[in-house]
């Protein structure tokens, strides 16, 4: 499989009454052609800064400040602001976690989704109508014709959802990032929102950057999975052996956490203390202090990413004496 | 031997629609007919999605919603019948936990004066609030400095924690959880869980645990209530209900849990549509639309809950 998006050292910054905030510190990633690659943390982990970070759509206070994402090979780091509005929508499209927030009140269904197709292709009137009913069928809304002239306060959550997912593929986009788009729905709803996904991805031969902190929705859906913690990467690795055999103790102290892999165990293990915000991160391993396995070396010094096999690296100074540094 | 400290028997919460003033009155029925009782050291799990009605059953206990009919026993005593003064005397001994404690707490006191706020509405002589919210501070695993904090100093999971302290502070014998750990993160839920159950053991409370997370019911509670539409669907042993569901509805609910084993053998049935109004139930068996197995008895007759096999279940087909 070849490279869909490549990410480099991508840092970004936000700006602060005490200087710059470091929120995503030097992220690597690649998405290849036609895989489901997961973003998992905890919130605050930088995990959604990330994702806005590759569409460009921070606010004004957050920049870029080194690193690269290259998608088909060029940067989008440098792009124009009109030159990102091509890529948006028609290249790269995402779907947020808050449906409800993230339609426009006022306009109704046919519009919303009209816009975004006209804004890329050539299509008006009768024709741009049947696309967009078409769209909504494929999102699996009944009754498309009818739903075609409703607004969105008319939907339900899992209803407003499938609009945000017929939207997000209207001009057969390369690359979906969804930003946790199960989170705010109920499981059953949940359930078939994912089977949606999983049979548009193959339909439209798409590639999906899914962020979220639900592990099995990571278990269902991903192929290969990125753990983020405090900004940085801290293991990448395929599903299977994210659940079976973690390598990072955070990562191995989110799977233990979980209260659904706990069967039987009456406590709970879990991580003590709490994610750390920008400010404080520690000059060593940011996650030292809520480590079981902690050494002196964890307190001083910044571990890189290790290379553990082909498929998994690993920010942890456990697993330095086995394999070199990439 | 187990001792029932709390039952509920068929309460109902209706509440009144908007209608025109041609129309007779339009009722939501939020919750219709709900029993189940509450043990002493027990973990009572209330699943249901959203709008369910599983919160409207908490705050019916509490009576901070009224329900329509039905009684509410506790200690001998109908609660639903009881005065305002005798009420508040029950609260003492009912307490509840919601779950967000930023909107639960007011943002101007500190949390001296949230946690004591519980101590003076019920009268507890001033010379003992000093050592009774060290105690508990300390029992919720915080130390006495966050007693002169406010609640926007604090991480979510101390919040809750602290929201759990005021609960606690009057010693109750119950204690309604509504969502407590659905606004956390996952290495701060387990925390907090933890502490739920370690409270638990020391102070001898039952909970009445209301949560849309069935991995999360399944570590804590006892025994698991489903709701649907307003309606007890099926109440079991938790490990009866996880492994083998009789309703229809839990079937679903159960396979539709994210598997986080990748050699699980995933068996899943998927609903069809959404969850009916329930201004507008489906006639019957309200969860019949939705039901893989309906039957045509199930499209005009309601089931009644019934016991099968040593639990209850609301099915015609079990």
């Amino acid at each position: 499989m070849s490279n869909l998006l490549v990410v480099n050292g991508l840092t970004t910054q936000f700006e602060s009454k005490n200087g710059p905030l470091t929120v995503v510190d030097g992220v690597d990633f690649t998405l290849k052609k036609g895989e489901v690659l997961g973003l998992v943390g905890e919130s605050g982990c930088g995990k959604s800064v990330t994702s806005l970070s590759i569409l460009q759509l921070l606010d004004k206070y957050g920049k870029i400040s080194s690193g690269e994402v290259l998608y088909e090979n060029t940067n989008l780091v440098n792009k124009t602001e009109k030159e990102m509005k091509k890529i948006r929508g028609k290249e790269i499209s995402m779907i947020f976690q808050d449906p409800m927030n993230s339609l426009n009140p006022v306009l109704t269904i046919g519009k919303q989704i009209g816009e975004v197709i006209e804004k890329h292709e050539k299509v008006k009137g009768a024709k741009l109508k049947q696309k967009v009913v078409d769209l909504l069928n494929l999102g699996g809304i009944p009754r498309a014709d009818e739903i075609f002239h409703e607004y969105p306060h008319r939907l339900s959550g899992g209803m407003k959802q499938r609009v945000m997912i017929a939207m997000a593929i209207a001009c057969n986009p390369t690359m979906l990032i969804a930003d946790e788009p199960t989170t705010a729905l109920d499981v059953t709803i949940q359930a078939q929102i994912l089977d949606l996904l999983r049979s548009l991805k193959d339909e439209l031969d798409m590639s999906i950057l899914l962020i979220t902190h639900d592990l099995g929705v990571v278990a269902e859906m991903c192929d290969r999975v990125v753990v983020m913690y405090a900004g940085q990467v801290v293991e990448t690795t395929d599903t299977r052996t994210l659940l079976r055999n973690p390598r990072h103790p955070y990562t191995e102290g989110l799977i233990q956490a979980t209260p659904h892999q706990s069967k039987g165990k009456s406590r709970l293990k879990s991580i003590v203390g709490q994610v750390p915000t920008p400010d404080q991160y520690s000059p060593g391993c940011r996650f030292a202090d809520r480590c079981p396995k902690a050494m002196d070396i964890c307190q001083s010094n910044v571990p890189p990413l290790f290379e553990i096999d082909g498929q998994t690296s690993c920010r942890c100074w456990l697993y330095e004496m086995k394999e070199e540094v990439i | 031997m187990t001792t029932t400290l709390l039952e509920l028997k068929s309460v109902e919460k209706k509440f009144a629609a908007k209608s025109a003033w041609f129309q007779s009155k339009q009722f939501v029925h939020a919750v219709n007919g709900v029993s189940f009782e509450l043990n002493e050291r027990e973990t009572i799990g209330i699943v249901g999605e959203s709008g369910c009605g599983k919160s409207t059953t908490g705050r019916c206990v509490l009576r901070l919603i009224e329900p329509t009919s039905g009684e509410v026993i506790f200690q001998g005593k109908d609660i639903t019948k009881l005065n305002k003064n005798e009420i508040n005397q029950i609260r003492k001994n009912i307490q509840m936990v919601f779950q967000d404690p930023m909107a639960s707490m007011n943002p101007k006191l500190t949390i001296r004066e949230i946690l004591s706020e519980p101590l003076i509405a019920h009268k507890i002589p001033r010379s003992e609030h000093e050592k009774l919210l060290s105690e508990t501070v300390k029992l919720v695993g915080l130390s006495e400095n966050y007693l002169a904090r406010f609640p926007h100093e604090m991480s979510g999971g101390q919040r809750q924690r602290i929201g759990i302290a005021r609960a606690i502070i009057l010693k109750p014998k119950i204690v309604i959880l509504d969502e407590p750990v659905s606004a956390l993160d996952v290495s701060v839920q387990s925390q907090i869980l933890n502490l739920l159950q370690d409270l638990q053991e020391e102070l001898g409370l039952s909970y009445l645990f209301i949560s849309h997370d069935l991995g999360v019911v399944e570590h804590v509670a006892h025994r698991v209530g489903v709701m649907y539409l307003g309606e007890m669907v099926e109440i079991a042993n938790k490990e009866e209900l996880f492994e083998n569901p009789l309703h229809p509805y839990t079937k679903a609910l159960i396979s539709a849990i994210p598997k986080t084993d990748p050699d699980e053998v995933k068996e899943r049935i998927t609903l069809k549509g959404e969850l009916p109004s329930p201004s507008n139930p489906p006639t019957g068996c309200k969860f019949h639309p939705r039901c893989i197995f309906a039957q045509d008895i199930c499209k005009t007759s309601k089931p009644e809950i019934r016991e099968v096999e040593g639990r209850k279940v609301a099915c015609h087909l079990v």
